[in-house]
């Protein structure tokens, strides 16, 4: 029989042990399940504890992997929750049609894209995941209901970003955007400080469907914030050519690494290396939409590469009035502590509005970074950050947050009591229970 | 195109090899006793490019209803190139020890549901010269245990079965083939503590498919399960009634 095992998220600092109950048809019904608390999880690529329920049970919801309806002259998908990203892509590009919202990995499952209202590189056009999901079915203790943006719109709203709180969602029908190519025609600019990134952006944000930037989280002084600004668009070219569809990664990373692998002279070495790699200030290239929207899809595993200790992701958003000095004032306070690794991110949001109530994205910046999980000169760092987030009135990710405190819980996502009215009373995660301060769930 | 009859077509390494043949535009007439199964299964399908998915809810364990169904995907089909037998039970064995009912009863879906339908299927083939079918047994019997010896013993019987009818049909056209799966990540097994040798359904269900493009006689499915099984069954069995299997 089985019996609880440690499940990880993607960050693998977390460890909780859980009943595993794999899912393999929608006509589940939770009195079937097991009596303990219950979570959806879905392809885990949750950081923190967004997808964990210590002591409780995890519904895996890939054996849900079954499409429903599609039709290619509208574009209209709809599939069970555990279908992922990368086989929604296979199915539809081939046929002219992309996601129109997507994160930097394409092993997340459509559950998993709802629960947290995911965003991509087109943010400041398309806005969230959320905004393209026309319907789904949830199931809860009282029954199953359907959601629309009108129909039960209380409970739409909660679920599109509801951190997998208000019941197990079994299918979505979400709307794909068409694609004239497979093939993005790409163009990166080095950019020497942050003043040129936000002069960079004003300006692309106009020209270009996707764009990103990669920051060096180490360079400091007159080179505070040097990167290179990633932007693109879908070539005009035809369809002939798909662009390959990666099914397994290249490769795989096959064990932890040891501690020192990741220390701040690797990093800094691998940072400068990778800023200077492009000698031009602009290049332009066409490139398959896979290394342009899942470079770190090309490597399995790669969260290894942090060691036994796991790895934390920090992602805030800020408002735009002040997002320009308070951007400035995290990457001093990140550089000053030498711990920043190679993947810091920074990208501005636009207006459009997140569907959810306890969506993240709104109007400003965002800025993420990955860092080695190196005890309690990590977490005072965070402090330090956390607190100039605070101040700004910005919120962090909880999708990648393992450690933000109930206090600021609150404070970045105010409409929380309003959302806790619609929690579905059978299930809880640990996120949930750490953020309102609870007790642990019921065995 | 090639027109596919799947008995067992619910299970999920079925649904793998259903998949791809529904990639290749097969036609397909699918089996199983769970009709809203069926359907969100045939949906599935036809999204993903099946030119043809009819169903049929029957319990196979019924044998007088066996000639019927083959009737009805020939009808539907037009004619049938291949049949998968993937339809299976995994026995409890502490009940099937308790009471032999259990045993009975597991016997007649594992082995005399898919003899029956084998033979029907064998004898059609045999008459027009040509078809493949392919039977899903398990590593489980190529050798009696004491943790899963009831339902080894049904695969036993099934393996042993196609390979004879396999000899009985080696001089006609049609190919058999006998799929030894060992362990794979299936509602099946899903109170199963899962380990490295688990294999996806979805890989099982792709490697599969293939055997009805190029058949072989007897597959290990994944392949490491050939060498570990020939390892198994070359310990004598004075030692290995000793062991704790
Ligand atoms: C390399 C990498 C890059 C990333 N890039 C981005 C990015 O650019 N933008 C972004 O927004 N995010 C990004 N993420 C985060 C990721 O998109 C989210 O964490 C996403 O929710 C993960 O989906 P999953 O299927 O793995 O779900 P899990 O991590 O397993 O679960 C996430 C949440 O979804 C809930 N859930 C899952 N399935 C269901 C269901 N069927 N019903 C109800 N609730 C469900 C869970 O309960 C949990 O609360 C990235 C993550 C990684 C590892
Ligand atoms: N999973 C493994 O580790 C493993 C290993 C070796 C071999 N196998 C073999 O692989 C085959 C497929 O198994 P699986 O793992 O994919 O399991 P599965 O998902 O549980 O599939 C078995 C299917 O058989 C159908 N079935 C059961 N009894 C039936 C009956 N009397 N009449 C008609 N259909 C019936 C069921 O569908 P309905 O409930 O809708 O009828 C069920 O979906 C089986 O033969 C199994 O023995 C599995």
């Amino acid at each position: 029989m089985t019996a609880a095992r440690r499940i990880d998220s993607w960050g693998r600092v977390l460890h909780a042990r859980q009943l595993p109950v794999p899912l393999a048809w929608r006509d589940v019904s939770l009195e079937a399940l097991p009596d303990s608390s219950l979570l959806a999880h879905g392809l885990g690529r949750t950081y923190g504890d967004g997808c964990l329920n210590d002591g409780g049970a995890l519904l895996l919801t890939r054996g849900l992997d079954r499409f429903i309806a599609f039709d290619s002259k509208t574009g209209i998908l709809r599939c069970e929750a555990g279908v992922s990203l990368e086989e929604i892509i296979r199915l539809a590009l081939p046929r002219g049609w992309f996601l129109p919202v997507t994160p930097g990995t394409k092993y997340v499952t459509v559950g998993g894209a709802i629960a947290n209202d995911v965003h991509g590189k087109n943010h400041h056009r398309a806005g969230t995941f959320g905004r393209f999901v026309r319907a789904f079915e949830l199931v809860r203790s009282d029954g199953r209901v359907e959601c629309t943006p009108e129909k039960n719109a209380d409970l739409f709203r909660a679920t599109v970003g509801g951190l997998g709180l208000t019941g197990l969602v079994t299918w979505a029908e979400i709307q794909l955007k068409p694609v004239t190519s497979a093939i993005v025609e790409q163009e990166v600019t080095k950019f020497r400080s942050l003043d040129e990134f936000f002069a960079l952006n004003q300006e692309a944000d106009h020209k270009f469907e996707y764009t990103v930037a990669w920051i060096d989280g180490l360079a400091t002084g007159r080179s505070l914030g040097r990167g290179h600004f990633i932007s693109g668009n879908h070539a005009p070219a035809d369809l002939a050519h798909p662009g390959k569809i990666r099914a397994k990664p290249l490769l795989r990373v096959p064990f932890d690494a040891p501690k020192w692998l990741l220390n701040p002279v690797t990093i800094r070495l691998f940072n400068t290396a990778y800023y200077h790699r492009q000698l031009r200030r602009v290049s332009r290239s066409t490139t398959s939409f896979d290394p342009f929207f899942y470079p770190l899809d090309l490597v399995g595993e790669w969260n290894r590469i942090y060691g036994t200790g796991g790895l934390f992701q920090y992602q805030c958003a800020v408002p735009p009035q002040s997002m320009r000095e308070v951007i400035r004032a995290l990457l001093v306070e990140i550089a000053r502590s030498r711990q920043a690794s190679f993947l810091a991110v920074l990208k501005t949001f636009g207006d459009l509005k997140s569907p959810g109530l306890m969506s993240f994205p709104r109007p400003g910046a965002t800025l993420s970074l990955d860092f080695a999980n190196r005890g309690e000169v990590t977490n005072a760092l965070f402090e330090r950050l956390d607190a100039m987030v605070e101040e700004c009135g910005g919120a962090l990710y909880p999708a990648k947050d393992a450690r933000m405190s109930p206090a600021r819980f609150r404070r970045f996502f105010p409409a929380w009591e309003e959302f806790a009215r619609h929690l579905e009373p059978r299930f809880s995660s640990s996120f949930w229970r750490r953020v309102t301060d609870a007790k642990g769930a019921r065995a | 195109m090639k027109r596919i009859l799947v008995l067992g077509a619910n299970s999920a390494i079925a649904q793998g090899a259903e998949r791809e043949a529904s990639r290749q535009g097969d036609a397909l007439f699918l089996v199983a006793r769970n009709e809203e199964h069926l359907a969100q299964v045939a949906d599935d399908l036809r999204v993903r490019g099946a030119s043809q998915v009819h169903t049929l809810a029957a319990d196979l364990t019924d044998a007088t209803r066996h000639e019927a169904i083959l009737d009805a995907a020939e009808a539907a089909l037009g004619s049938v190139d291949g049949a998968l037998v993937a339809h299976g039970v995994l026995t409890d064995q502490p009940a099937a020890e308790r009471d032999p009912e259990v045993l009975r009863r597991d016997f007649d879906v594992n082995f005399l549901s898919a003899a029956s339908l084998l033979t029907h299927l064998a004898n059609r083939f045999e008459a027009r010269g040509s078809g493949a079918l392919v039977v899903i047994s398990s590593v489980a019997g190529d050798r009696g245990r004491q943790s899963n010896y009831a339902y080894g013993s049904a695969k036993a019987a099934l393996s042993a079965f196609a390979s004879g009818l396999r000899n009985r049909l080696a001089k006609s056209r049609v190919t058999v083939t006998t799929v030894k799966a060992g362990f794979v990540d299936t509602p099946m097994t899903a109170h199963v503590a899962k380990n490295a040798l688990f294999a996806s359904a979805g890989d099982l269900g792709r490697a599969i498919y293939r055997c009805f493009d190029k058949p072989r006689d007897v597959v290990y499915l994944p392949w490491f399960w050939r060498p570990i099984m020939g390892v198994v069954r070359a310990v004598p069995e004075r030692l290995f009634k000793q062991m704790k299997l």
